[in-house]
């Protein structure tokens, strides 16, 4: 039995203790958008926060985030318009959208400690979060109209001089 | 491949809107549908076979007649359907098509998505489809106004009377053009008057993908569903003898334990503890006559095949007898192996099967085929079967295969719930319909020019149409094993390309480009052996071979002036240019690369495509960018290895996918042709493994003759 937070709720599950995360999330908790891609950390699809930090929830047995605060992709803002989310939307950056949800986590996880990441950074940070489409280029400009987002409070779109 | 006639219907909808579609078949057929249709629709019933459906209240809903797997399906149709339609954009909802044969692409015949066809495919058809139901609301006010349908024109969402000033907003007319029979002739507007067509357009499902409500098949979830996870037997063809499965059965959350012909089921409360107890399966194989195959054994197969099965796919002038002295004549062997799909969803269906029918909910690129399957498995019709087509996390081709929706029919059938089926990594990876393997030599005798006088390419490998639509297959060449080869456009006088169907039996099926994944690779690359050893520049050398003001010229020299090719480049980089025609686009790339820690790295990627008219041309952008990816994954780390039978690869550790620190910039231009759109989900991947194989072998002088690259 684990005891944590999910996107604010409290909840209690009658699960065996090292039932991955993601499948306690998706099969009891009944949340869908965090995705299954590999099941041993390979991929990124699965990722949430943990406390805020970008986990790979399947390989995070369910004890070991008992009284934790977990927050999943329908977590991460009320009305999807986290400013990473808005971005995304700008920068028309999803294909099939089946690595998204995990992508989106970690670049939120990522400029929740770095606003302002560079090439290299966003590299280190997002390389783990596979996406078979090539949505990549378009990941990478989604987060630095994120950044300028965040930066400048307004809607991101680049400025010319 | 039959191509049918279609017929355009419209009808009244629930609540007096209007429907617009057409109905495949025989006319007498379409019009008892129509006849039917309107007691069903009185009864509240629901028209599937409308692409749109307009409702007094200003609502309407555009039918989705492709899968939506990441390519777009589901902005780019409603794009064709509201252009002539002239609807606002974004005025509309979309659902997607139910299983039904009047959704079948015209340009495949079937209700399948791939071939790269949704737009080259739908291009005519929907815009009629807008156009028709335009005429119609125009009609409609024109009764109305009692003035000739001539003086009417459109601004989108609104019939307008110009002479007059009076206008009407469409869902106002819906209820009057409902009992208007639909235009005879159907006139689509020329292209300079397109408002939609031509525009880079947004993705309509961005926002529900970024949010987690976005429903794959893996979300599908139906009262009362097991999740199953199926210990399949690890060689090709291989039975289950027998199993004891108590262990599994006692295991936490386990409610059943189905034995399949080729492997046992376990099936619980949630995906991870079935996965569990199928640990605890103690299994006994019958691994057939496959369980000694291993990747010497199917080489040696291709190598003593290759000529002693060949069959002509093409020949020109003298053919092989062609080939000159040695000192004049190359020859090289090329080889490609097995591919897997890995899409980012692992395969997955679930499935209710009860006595009153079947439904499927499923992420497909064929829906009628899982339609069928579930039929025949079920002991039902095909009308008892509903199909709900998910969205795809991916498809690139493993998404045509059934062999997901087959277990998870059995299984419900078995279990007398619905099953939901999910692959682990391992099992997508092991248990896939593979790129074929293929084995090619070649071997070309240059002339006086450096030009070649003779080319010869005898290709061995496994058959994809042999197992899917045996007809395909004429004179013992599959068109799929030799497209991209037999048919190169180069002018050579003497040509012979021959085709050798050595299946070693690991299954085999459509895989993104299908043949020219690896066809272009070998012509491109050999090509570039020749202008090498000619000394000739490379893209020079390809321009002396191609017929003048040929769309192959066209990408050739657009991409080159956009690369600066001949320029000089940063230390230790080096360009290669690549050029393919499939699925009726062109398309070349110069891909520019270095060697790191001996490996190669590829910075940039230039490309130029000719796909006629680009309805999105976002998306055109888009699909580069994937088709790219996709094909620098396979050239890079792509092989199935074959031991004892087994494919050795299980995950992402050992079949690598491209991660973003290794992705390349990418340059486009859209060639604009003005020809009627080509494909693009599949055309930018065929170059894009020569032209970086081109770029390593003119930094290292050596040819790359096997794909993944290995630089040893």
């Amino acid at each position: 039995m684990a005891k944590l937070t999910i996107n604010g709720r409290s909840v209690s599950l009658e699960v065996a203790d090292d039932m991955p995360l993601l499948w306690a999330i998706r099969d009891y908790i009944g949340l869908t958008g965090t995705k299954f891609g590999c099941g041993t950390g390979l991929c990124g699809a699965c990722t949430v926060h943990v406390d805020g930090a970008a986990t790979r929830s399947c390989i995070t047995p369910i004890a070991s985030v008992d009284g934790s605060e977990v927050t999943t992709i329908e977590g991460l803002s009320s009305g999807g318009d986290h400013p990473v989310q808005l971005a995304w939307v700008a920068e028309d950056a999803p294909q099939c959208g089946y690595c998204q949800s995990g992508q989106i986590m970690q670049a939120a996880a990522l400029l929740a400690d770095n606003p302002d990441p560079s090439d290299a950074e966003i590299d280190t940070a997002m390389k783990g979060n596979l996406c078979r489409c090539g949505t990549y280029n378009q990941i990478r400009a989604a987060i630095k109209h994120a950044a300028r987002t965040d930066m400048a409070g307004n809607d991101g779109e680049e400025v010319s001089a | 491949m039959t191509t049918r006639r279609q017929f355009l219907k419209a009808s009244a909808a629930v609540g007096g809107g209007l429907l617009v579609g057409f109905r495949l078949g025989a006319p007498e057929t379409a019009m008892a549908a129509e006849g039917g249709d309107g007691s069903s629709e009185a009864a509240g019933g629901f028209q599937p076979n409308a692409w749109v459906e307009m409702h007094p209240d200003g609502r309407t809903m555009l039918t989705i007649s492709g899968s939506e797997m990441g390519q777009g399906a589901m902005t780019v149709i409603p794009m064709m359907i509201a252009e002539e339609l002239d609807l606002p954009w974004g005025a509309f909802d979309t659902r997607f098509a139910p299983a039904d044969e009047a959704y079948s692409n015209p340009a495949l015949g079937a209700q399948v998505t791939g071939g790269s066809a949704t737009v080259r495919g739908f291009y005519t058809t929907l815009r009629e489809v807008g156009a028709a139901t335009r005429e119609m609301l125009m009609q409609a006010a024109a009764n109305r106004w009692g003035v000739p349908l001539s003086e009417l024109r459109t601004e989108p969402g609104v019939v307008l009377h110009v002479a007059t000033g009076r206008q009407a907003e469409y869902k106002t007319l819906v209820g009057d053009a409902a009992k208007l029979e639909p235009p005879e002739n159907v006139f689509t507007k020329d292209r300079a008057d397109f408002r939609i067509i031509g525009k880079p357009m947004k993705r309509l499902d961005s926002p529900q993908k970024v949010n987690g409500q976005a429903q794959f098949g893996m979300d599908a979830r139906p009262g009362n569903v097991l999740m199953a996870s199926v210990e399949r037997c690890p060689v090709f063809g291989g039975k289950l003898k027998s199993v004891q499965a108590g262990k599994a059965r006692k295991a936490a959350n386990v409610e059943d334990v189905i034995e399949l012909d080729y492997g046992v089921a376990v099936l619980a409360r949630d995906w991870w503890s079935a996965d569990q107890a199928r640990k605890k399966l103690w299994i006994e194989w019958d691994e057939g006559e496959l369980a000694d195959l291993d990747d010497e054994a199917i080489d040696a197969q291709f190598r003593a095949g290759v000529t002693k099965y060949a069959r002509p796919a093409r020949t020109e002038g003298r053919g092989a007898d062609a080939l000159g002295s040695e000192a004049n004549t190359l020859s090289a062997t090329y080889r490609v192996p097995y591919l897997a799909h890995t899409t980012m969803e692992p395969m997955n269906a679930t499935a209710s099967v009860t006595e009153a029918g079947v439904t499927v909910w499923v992420p497909t690129q064929a829906p009628g085929s899982v339609q069928q399957v579930a039929a025949e498995i079920a002991g039902v019709s095909p009308e008892q079967v509903t199909v709900h087509t998910t969205f795809l996390g991916g498809g690139f081709g493993r998404r045509f295969e059934t062999d997901f929706v087959r277990e998870a029919v059995t299984l419900s059938k078995q279990a007398g719930r619905p099953v939901k089926v999910i692959y682990s990594r391992p099992d997508d990876v092991q248990h896939d319909f593979y790129r074929p393997a293929a084995y090619n030599e070649l071997s070309a005798t240059l002339g006086d020019d450096g030009l070649p006088v003779a080319w010869v390419h005898r290709i061995a490998g496994p058959s994809i149409w042999s197992r899917v639509a045996p007809g395909m297959v004429k004179d013992g060449i599959d068109p799929a094993a030799v497209e991209g080869a037999a048919d190169h456009p180069y002018q050579i006088e003497n040509i012979a390309v021959s085709y050798a169907n050595v299946d070693p039996g690991i299954p085999v099926g459509f895989w993104r480009s299908v043949g020219h994944s690896h066809n272009a690779y070998i012509v491109e690359s050999f090509l570039d052996e020749l202008a090498r050893r000619a000394e000739i520049d490379p893209v020079e050398y390809r321009r002396r071979l191609l017929k003048d003001d040929s769309r192959h010229i066209g990408v050739l020299e657009r991409v080159a002036q956009m690369a600066g090719w001949g320029s000089d480049l940063p230390e230790g980089q080096a360009q290669g240019v690549a050029l393919a025609k499939s699925f009726g686009s062109y398309c070349a790339e110069v891909a520019q690369v270095s060697i790191e820690n001996g490996k190669p790295r590829v910075h940039k990627v230039f490309c130029a495509i000719d796909c006629g008219i680009a309805v999105n041309p976002a998306g055109v952008e888009r699909q580069i960018h994937s088709a790219i990816a996709y094909g620098l994954t396979a050239a890079l780390s792509g092989k199935i290895t074959i031991k004892n039978g087994r494919v050795q690869e299980q995950n992402f550790h050992n079949y690598p996918a491209l991660s973003i620190d290794q992705m390349p910039e990418v340059e486009i231009s859209i060639v604009d042709s003005g020809q009627p759109p080509g494909g693009v989900g599949e055309p930018p991947l065929p170059p894009l493994a020569p032209a970086v194989v081109n770029a390593l072998a003119a930094l290292t002088g050596k040819p790359v003759r096997s794909l993944p690259i290995d630089l040893g």
